[in-house]
């Protein structure tokens, strides 16, 4: 399988290095084999989504990026810098790599503002005055800075995952992971989770998103990579993979999707 | 209960060194048993390991033995404590246990999704643990720590068998020079540990309504 960069960095002729990049990474859960060989980069400024059935590893692949999740064998590179296994190398890549969540996972005591600001005050130092500026920016952009000083629970689910966009950028990251952002939502909920994440992508914004909304893969996607079973058997431009999807797993997946 | 009105210079000596004892132990306990707690929880095996040999140590040992240990066999190894001191020392130690299993189930009850997010932020264990996962740990534990304060409170009374002049070894005086009052005595001495014991248990229902937050 080939694995060619169309993301906008590398349209441009020069090939930028890439900002993500796993080799031959395995992983076993006991006897599971959740990811088989995987070899995958991504470029600046390229929006790569990862779709599959579940329990084909795209979520497990998602969080081995941060090292939520540790591998078996391998090699995964930020920006350059292998990831480390744990300490303070660990925590300083952690900090440039975004992660949205599922469950949104919002710091359940701490206001809205709060959870914004507390990584930057915290873990970059910065003072607290120019973290909230900036985090009452973010909640500004993603539509929720009128709710800034409620708690977590007193908002609905979509302002929850919207504010933990804002958290995650608040730090700057270089790339933002989605691990399935929208299925915990109702279905009125999902749309302002993905004009975020559209408005996100077009800023240039690095991202790996797993998710199943194929409307934000068809439009957003700069490549679509379809696992199954712990591989990567397709990685594709949404249009190519969309119109004509080369492997029977595919064709099955999508025939699914797109008959319900 | 006469007699402990004539003695109530006594009864007062002997009800502010149980309270002493309890408030100095407890705080102590409080602060050890968080750190215990932590290190359950760490990344690092050995911290890890080393806090559960002490939590199951202490928690498994009855307190008179812990006593024993700090008064009669730390002095045989070159360090010797005032009584007092030493009852602080095995009530710290002792309750220290209690106050780590509470900790923990605490902090088992704060979702795992949270401790990931302030991973994912770039936090180190401890930044997750003070920032994110014990402050939530001790609202949940307040309930079963109120529990550990009260054994505390009452635990005190091993002290009176070891040369300290508390609440218990007060009543055990004052039973022998006032041998017809043995109820009466019993009962007063009973009435000061509810003094204490009843308004620790309000304080809890007090500090539970205060720091709810919705989840």
């Amino acid at each position: 399988m080939t694995q060619t960069t169309s993301g906008p960095a590398a349209a441009g002729g020069a090939t930028a290095p890439p900002l993500v990049s796993l080799r031959g990474v395995q992983k076993h859960f006991g006897d599971l084999h959740v990811l088989q060989d995987i070899e995958l980069d991504v470029s600046p400024g390229e929006v790569v989504v990862v779709l599959g059935p579940s329990g084909s590893g795209k979520s497990t692949l998602c969080r081995t990026i941060n090292r939520l999740e540790t591998i078996d064998e391998g090699e995964i590179r930020i920006d350059g810098e292998v990831l480390p296994t744990s300490g303070p190398g660990l925590a300083r890549l952690r900090a440039e790599v975004g992660m949205v969540f599922q469950s949104f996972n919002l710091f359940a005591h701490k206001t809205v503002l709060e959870n914004v600001t507390v990584a930057p005050i915290k873990v970059k130092k910065e003072s607290k005055k120019d973290a909230e500026a900036r985090a009452t920016a973010l909640l500004e952009r993603v539509g929720v800075a009128n709710q800034a000083h409620k708690l977590p629970a007193q908002l609905s689910g979509g302002q929850q995952q919207r504010v933990a966009i804002a958290r995650s950028l608040a730090m700057r990251p270089k790339v933002m992971l989605f691990d399935e952002p929208t299925s915990a939502l109702d279905p009125e909920m999902i749309n302002e989770v993905i004009e975020v994440m559209t408005g996100l992508a077009q800023e240039g914004m690095t991202m790996i998103v797993v998710t199943h909304e194929m409307g934000f893969a068809r439009r957003t996607a700069d490549r679509v990579v379809f696992m199954d079973a712990g591989r990567i058997l397709e990685v594709r431009t949404p249009e190519e993979f969309f119109s004509a999807p080369e492997t029977e797993r595919a064709q099955d997946f999508l025939s699914k999707i797109l008959a319900h | 209960m006469g007699s402990l009105l004539a003695e109530r210079d006594m009864l007062w000596d002997a009800f502010t060194t149980t309270l002493t004892l309890a408030a100095i132990s407890g705080l102590i306990a409080l602060v050890v048993g968080t750190i215990v707690a932590g290190m359950r929880v760490s990344p690092y095996v050995p911290l890890r390991t080393l806090a559960t040999v002490y939590t199951e140590f202490l928690r498994n040992t009855p307190l008179t033995i812990v006593f024993f240990f700090y008064v009669f066999v730390t002095p045989s190894m070159g360090f010797t404590f005032d009584y007092k001191v030493a009852a602080i020392i095995a009530l710290s130690c002792y309750t220290s246990a209690f106050v780590a299993e509470a900790v923990r189930s605490g902090i088992n009850s704060v979702s795992l999704g949270q401790a990931e997010a302030a991973r994912s932020l770039g936090m180190s264990f401890f930044q997750n643990l003070t920032i994110v996962v014990l402050p939530q740990a001790f609202r949940t534990a307040i309930p079963p720590l109120i529990n550990v304060f009260i054994a505390l409170v009452k635990n005190t009374s091993v002290a009176g068998a070891f040369s300290v002049f508390e609440l218990f070894a007060m009543s055990r005086r004052m039973t022998n020079v006032y041998s017809g009052d043995v109820l009466g005595i019993l009962a007063g001495v009973a009435l000061c540990y509810l003094i204490v014991c009843i308004p620790l248990g309000q304080v809890a229902g007090h500090l539970e309504r205060k720091v709810a937050f919705a989840r």
